[in-house]
């Protein structure tokens, strides 16, 4: 049904993402879906990483973790822009596109108070109105 | 509705190389971990700003927020508390502001002009020195932005609205001794034209642009080579190690946070009364505080639409657009201006810059205090005060230049650019003065009004007048834009990650500090809170020579850590970043193992 499934991850809030991820890994083996780990990072230091390239290390420990974790084929691909919080949506529908993926599983939180309050939703709920495959989002 | 800019994002965001892996990769080591040699040179080399801070580990997160504890909530108590003082005592906090302003800048008048010029020779000095070698972000790090809308970006935070209000009021203010004159040049002469654009060049030029060029710097060095938190304290971490994370560090980010607010809102609160004044000026249009209100409220608009767009949909866009426009207006004044003068008074301008900036940048014996102390030394404090906030965006967009590149161009190219156009507009002015025409021949009624006054002697004065408007009102966006940019970046403990609503209150609370003022305290309230931000120079000043030392200490570092690298055995060969793996982990087009 699918062949490439992108998860976006999140690496400043990982533990936030972990029913996400185990989805993801059983569909991914299941299925025999290959999985693309996208993550996004500014240029400048996160709680996540001080640089970006060992944020793009990190991530690609990280997808390596998940392939021998769960017996699947893994990728990673590691993005740095200069304003993040502003083009991470507009990145991860790039990022599909050019990793040809027809399957998006993301974590999002249960929408809340902070929801209302924003202006802007969430990542996911951007990428489901703006993206031309299917999105599974993961609460 | 505020959507999102999304569709610009595309281009600045870079491609980190990609890592593929299948399960039948097992057992290699990860690729990017380099293997030490027994020398542990590198590594001690390392250690020395290899911090245990995490960014955001301060952070307090709530309601889907990112704030840095204390500096988010101390600085915005602080801020209510300024706020409240200005308006419930608006002329006696005004009074007790302005002459903290005014004991600071003539008891301090020496220690702010050789803090000057020390910077200026710090940074050409740096453009020299092997350091200049040193590419921001290390070997492998590539430029964000073009230099086109990099140069544009430079004057979108904030020198903008100064080059369009002062560029014909300043010299012509030397020129007809308005408030002093350069070295007590007698004015209306041939000496007072040219010192008058000497003069004005002197402020505008090296000297400011080496202030923020040092401050960007030392934010951009230890931020994006050192992996520091993109904030203030991090530029002493050479000087005072894990100890910027503590106490003396908040002070420093808070102090940063406040200077940029007030000054910020303050200059929103004035810039809408003088667009108020220059509307009704041009079309008759109230000047009252209705209008002057509504202008807030505009700029704050498009200025929030900006922010949730982000750098690259909103300033790079707006400042790119504004770039656009002033060519227009310069390039309409020089055809139709003085015409075959402007070589003349560029070339006026430029000497004359020269052969002035050793006498104006003499701290002793200085006989023209008026001039000394209203025009320069004010200057000084003001760049100063907001060397935190220009210096933190220009280190935003400036990743992947080297530090020569890098100095060559906040220095030089702005300092020409600068130079071009004052010697237009100032040039016109003057020349307006000596032949009797229009208003400015009477000489300086309103400051604000300058501009247009000179504008109007010209042919098509509506639209250029409307464009200088325009101009303005977009640069009042961008600065505010910026500073919402900045603000929440320091405030987030460094974080760049955190969500855009946060920039979406600082904007907002920068429009409802400059209403408020304005409403309820009037232009005492906006004073008073503007000498309290232009006092935040004394400190800074003593800062910024501190940071220039700490800077240079990074720089030794760097320099002896890339020499160490390249001398061990079997290191990358330089250029190729140690951190980015080679192609042999990726497996790209392999069959993927069933398990």
């Amino acid at each position: 049904m699918f062949s490439k499934m992108m998860v976006p991850v999140d690496m400043e809030h990982l533990e936030a993402q972990h029913k996400a991820l185990q989805v993801a890994a059983d569909l991914a083996r299941r299925h025999n879906i290959e999985v693309v780990y996208v993550g996004i990072t500014g240029i400048a230091a996160s709680s996540a990483a001080k640089t970006p390239e060992e944020y793009a290390k990190d991530l690609a420990l990280f997808a390596r973790q998940q392939a021998e974790q769960h017996d699947i084929a893994t990728s990673s691909e590691a993005l740095a822009c200069v304003d993040v919080a502003a083009d991470k949506d507009a990145r991860l529908l790039q990022a599909a596109l050019d990793c040809a993926a027809d399957l998006i599983v993301m974590a999002s939180h249960v929408p809340d108070v902070a929801d209302r309050l924003h202006l802007i939703g969430s990542n996911a709920a951007w990428l489901v109105r703006h993206s031309e495959v299917s999105v599974f989002v993961v609460r | 509705m505020l959507t999102k800019g999304w569709v610009a994002a595309a281009a600045v965001c870079m491609r980190l190389s990609p890592h593929q892996y299948t399960v039948a990769d097992g057992g290699q080591p990860h690729p990017g971990v380099r293997k030490l040699s027994e020398d542990n040179l590198i590594e001690t080399l390392e250690q020395v700003y290899d911090t245990d801070y995490e960014v955001g580990q301060d952070n307090v997160e709530a309601l889907g927020l990112e704030m840095h504890n204390p500096v988010f909530f101390a600085s915005a108590a602080l801020i209510v508390l300024f706020v409240s003082l200005t308006l419930l005592f608006p002329e006696s906090s005004r009074a007790m502001l302005e002459a903290t302003r005014g004991w600071i800048i003539n008891t301090f008048d020496w220690l702010f002009l050789s803090a000057g010029n020390l910077i200026v020779l710090f940074c050409l000095a740096l453009i020299v020195l092997p350091y200049g070698s040193i590419r921001i972000g290390g070997d492998a790090a590539t430029p964000d932005y073009s230099r086109a809308s990099w140069f544009a970006m430079l004057f979108a935070a904030g020198m903008g609205i100064g080059l369009v209000f002062w560029s014909v009021a300043e010299p012509v203010g030397y020129f007809t001794e308005w408030a002093g004159s350069p070295l007590n040049i007698a004015g209306h002469t041939a000496q007072a034209r040219s010192a008058a654009l000497g003069a004005t060049m002197y402020h505008w030029g090296l000297h400011p642009w080496a202030i923020y060029a040092l401050v960007a710097l030392s934010l951009a060095f230890f931020a994006y080579n050192k992996g520091l938190p993109l904030t203030l304290r991090s530029t002493f971490y050479s000087l005072l190690g894990d100890r910027v994370w503590g106490r003396s560090g908040d002070v420093i980010d808070i102090v940063a946070v406040l200077a940029t607010v007030f000054g910020l809102a303050t200059s929103l609160g004035f810039g809408a009364m003088q667009a108020a004044s220059g509307m009704h000026f041009l079309f008759a249009a109230p000047a009252g505080l209705q209008t002057q209100v509504a202008i807030i409220v505009a700029v704050t608009a498009v200025a929030l639409i900006s922010v949730v767009r982000g750098i690259d949909g909103g300033v790079k866009l707006l400042s790119n657009i504004n770039m656009l426009l002033a060519l227009l207006l310069l390039l309409f004044v020089i055809l139709v201006g003085s015409g075959g003068n402007f070589l003349a008074n560029l070339g006026t301008t430029f000497s004359a810059y020269l052969s002035y900036i050793l006498p104006l940048s003499n701290p002793l014996g200085r006989a023209d205090s008026a001039f000394y102390h209203n025009w320069t030394i004010f200057f000084w404090a003001w760049w100063i005060s907001w060397s935190p906030f220009v210096g933190m965006f220009i280190a935003r967009v400036s990743r992947g230049r080297t530090v020569r590149e890098f100095l060559i161009a906040v220095l030089l190219v702005p300092t020409l650019v600068t130079g071009v156009w004052m010697s237009t507009f100032g040039g016109n002015g003057i020349e307006q003065v000596q032949a009797g025409v229009g208003q400015l021949s009477a000489g300086i009624s309103d400051s604000s009004l300058a501009m247009f006054q000179m504008l109007q002697n010209l042919p098509l004065a509506g639209i250029t007048s409307l464009l200088a408007i325009v101009l303005v009102l977009v640069f009042f966006i961008t600065s505010s834009d910026s500073g919402s940019l900045v603000i929440d970046t320091i405030t987030a403990g460094g974080s760049t990650s955190a969500p855009v609503t946060q920039r979406v209150f600082w904007a907002i609370t920068q429009g409802v500090i400059a209403a408020v003022l304005l409403s309820l305290g009037g232009s005492a309230a906006l004073g008073g809170l503007q000498a309290g931000a232009v006092s935040t120079g004394l400190p800074f000043t003593l800062v910024l020579l501190a940071m220039a030392v700490s800077l240079l200490m990074g720089l030794r570092h760097e320099r002896t850590l890339l020499a160490a690298i390249e001398l061990e055995p079997g290191a990358p060969v330089p250029g190729d970043n140690p951190l980015h793996p080679s192609g042999q982990t990726a497996v790209s087009g392999k069959q993927i193992p069933r398990g």
